[in-house]
C-alpha cells in the first residue's frame, strides 16, 4: 500500500514535474488520422462544402492565369474571343482581373463554406460527447481535446482543398483548351497556375482550421462527467 | 488486505442542481469515509443520488458544499493539471455504458492512459497486453469495440481502468447494461482485481447480485445515507436483502 500514498499534501509542489499528463505530438496525430478514417462519411460531409469552394476559387484563378497566357500572344484575334467569352477588357488593359461580381462570388462562397464547416463540426462535437468525456475521465487535459480537433481539422482541410483546388484547376484547363485550343496551354505560364492552385489549397485549410475553431473550444470545455451520462 | 486508512473521505456533503427555476437537492449531507482495500457498494433505488455521488468522488464534479478528500487531499484544492493528474493515475473509472473509444482498438483503449502518463509505446503495447489477458481478453486486443460483446467491452473498460494501476476504481452501475450472467462474471471479476491488487472498489448500483462480493454496503436513499453495513452484517441479515431491494424499486 506504500506506493500508492503518493498523495502526501507536502508532495504536491515537488512532484509536480512527474504528475505532468502527455500527449505526444505523433500519437494525436495518429489519433487524429484513425477518427478521420473510421468517420469517413462524417468527415466526407464536413469537408465537401470546402471542396467545392475551393475548386471555384482554383477555378477562376487558373482561368485567370490562362486568360493572361493568352492576353500575352497579343494577338488581338484571342483577345476578341477571350471579351466574348466574358472577360471585362478595356483597350488599354494587357492582364485579366476578376470582375467585382466574381470576386464577390468567391467570397460569399468562402463564407458559406466556413458556416457550413462549424455547422458540421459542432455536429461533430455532440455526437462525440461520451467519447471526449472518456478522454478526460482518463487524464485528457483541454488543450489535448483541442489538439486533436485541430489536427483533424487541419488534415482534413488539406486533403479536401488540394484535391478541390487541383479539380478545379483542371476544370479550368479543359475548359479553356475545348474553347481555345492548344495556345491556351502554350501560352500558359505554369508557375503561376502553380501558386493559384496552391495559394486556393492553402485558402482551403485556414478556412478548415478558422471553421473548427469555435467547436473545438465547446469540445475543449466539456466536462468529464457528460461520460457518465445515460440516455434515459 | 483492508487497512485501517481512509482513501477517501466524504464530509457534509451536499449538492444541488438547477432545473429551471427549480432546485433540485440531490445529495442532503454526505459524510462517509471508506477505507482502502476494500470493495464497496453503494446500493440504493434510481434517482437516490448514487451517480451524483460518485461523481463526487471521483473528482468529476463539485460539491454545492462539503469537501471530499482523496487520500486526504481535497480534491477542491486541485488545479486543472493535478485533477487531470488524479483522473489519470490515482482513479481508474468504468461505467454503464462502457465508453470504450470506438475509432480505437482493445489495446488502444487499453494503452491511452499509459500514453497520457508518459509511458513510452512499447512498455504500454505489453503491459496493455497483460491487462487484457488479465481480464480474459488476451485473444482479442487488436479488436475494433463494434466486434466485442457488451461483457467483452466491459472487460477491456476494466483493463482501461488498471492501466496506471489506480488506487481507486469508480464503477457506475457497472452492470447496468448487461444480462444477467454477464453481469455476475463482471461482479467476480471486479472482486478478483480487488482482492489480487488491492485496489479500493466503489461501486453504485442497484444490482443485487453486488452484495455477495462487497465488503461494505453503503445504503443511500433520497440523497442521504440510509445505513452502512459491513459484510459480517450483511450475511447475518440476508434474509432481509429481498425485502430492501423490494422496496428500492
Ligand atoms: N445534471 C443534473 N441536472 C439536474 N438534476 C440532476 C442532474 N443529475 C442528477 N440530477 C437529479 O439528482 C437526483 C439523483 O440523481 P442520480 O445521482 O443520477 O441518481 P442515481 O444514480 O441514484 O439513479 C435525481 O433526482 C436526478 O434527477
Ligand atoms: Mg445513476
Amino acid at each position: 500500500m506504500q506506493n500508492s500514498t503518493i498523495f502526501h499534501s507536502d508532495g504536491l509542489e515537488s512532484d509536480k514535474i512527474d504528475r505532468l499528463v502527455v500527449l505526444p505530438f505523433m500519437k494525436s496525430v495518429d489519433i487524429a488520422i484513425k477518427s478521420i478514417r473510421v468517420r469517413f462519411f462524417r468527415s466526407l460531409i464536413t469537408t465537401i462544402s470546402l471542396v467545392l469552394a475551393v475548386s471555384f476559387l482554383s477555378f477562376t484563378r487558373v482561368g485567370s492565369d490562362v486568360a493572361n497566357g493568352l492576353l500575352s500572344t497579343g494577338e488581338p484575334a484571342l483577345r476578341q474571343a477571350l471579351i466574348r467569352s466574358g472577360y471585362d477588357l478595356r483597350p488599354e488593359d494587357v492582364s485579366v482581373g476578376n470582375s467585382p461580381k466574381q470576386q464577390w462570388i468567391i467570397v460569399l462562397s468562402l463564407l458559406v463554406c466556413v458556416v457550413g464547416i462549424v455547422n458540421a463540426q459542432l455536429m461533430a462535437v455532440t455526437e462525440r460527447f461520451r467519447e471526449i468525456g472518456t478522454m478526460k475521465c482518463l487524464g485528457a487535459l483541454d488543450r489535448f481535446i483541442l489538439r486533436l480537433f485541430l489536427l483533424e481539422a487541419g488534415i482534413q482541410g488539406l486533403i479536401g482543398s488540394g484535391a478541390g483546388a487541383i479539380v478545379g484547376g483542371a476544370f479550368a484547363l479543359v475548359n479553356f483548351f475545348i474553347r481555345f485550343g492548344t495556345v491556351s496551354i502554350t501560352t500558359l505560364s505554369w508557375t503561376q497556375a502553380g501558386l493559384s492552385v496552391g495559394g486556393a489549397t492553402l485558402v482551403g485549410c485556414v478556412l478548415s482550421l478558422v471553421g473548427v475553431m469555435y467547436p473545438a473550444m465547446v469540445a475543449a470545455r466539456m466536462q468529464p462527467v457528460e461520460a457518465m451520462r445515460v440516455e434515459q | 488486505m483492508t487497512d485501517s486508512r481512509k482513501i477517501v473521505r466524504v464530509t457534509g456533503v451536499t449538492k444541488s442542481f438547477k432545473l429551471g427555476k427549480l432546485d433540485v437537492l440531490a445529495l442532503k449531507g454526505v459524510d462517509l469515509e471508506i477505507a482502502a482495500g476494500n470493495y464497496i457498494s453503494i446500493m440504493g433505488p434510481s434517482g437516490s443520488g448514487k451517480s451524483t455521488l460518485f461523481n463526487m468522488i471521483g473528482g468529476l464534479d463539485k460539491p454545492t458544499t462539503g469537501k471530499v478528500f482523496i487520500d486526504e487531499v481535497d480534491i477542491a484544492q486541485l488545479d486543472a493539471y493535478e485533477l487531470a493528474w488524479l483522473r489519470c493515475r490515482k482513479i481508474g473509472y468504468i461505467f454503464q455504458t462502457f465508453n470504450i473509444i470506438q475509432v480505437m482498438t482493445a489495446l488502444e483503449n487499453v494503452t491511452l492512459p499509459m500514453i497520457f502518463a508518459g509511458m513510452a509505446d512499447d512498455a504500454a503495447a505489453e503491459k496493455g497486453i497483460k491487462l487484457l489477458e488479465m481480464v480474459g481478453l488476451g485473444d482479442r486486443f487488436q479488436h475494433k469495440p463494434f466486434e466485442l460483446s457488451g461483457g467483452q467491452q466491459q472487460r477491456v473498460a476494466i483493463a482501461r481502468a488498471l492501466a496506471n494501476d489506480p488506487a481507486i476504481i469508480l464503477a457506475d452501475e457497472p452492470t447496468g447494461n448487461l444480462d444477467l450472467n454477464t453481469g455476475e462474471e463482471i461482479i467476480y471479476l471486479l472482486k478478483q482485481l480487488s482482492r489480487e491488487r488491492g485496489v479500493t472498489i466503489i461501486s453504485a448500483t442497484h444490482d443485487i447480485k453486488m452484495l455477495n462480493v462487497s465488503d461494505q454496503v453503503v445504503w443511500i436513499r433520497d440523497g442521504r445515507i440510509d445505513k452502512i453495513e459491513n459484510r459480517d452484517e450483511l450475511s447475518i441479515s440476508i434474509g432481509q436483502i429481498g425485502r430492501k431491494i423490494g422496496d428500492g424499486h
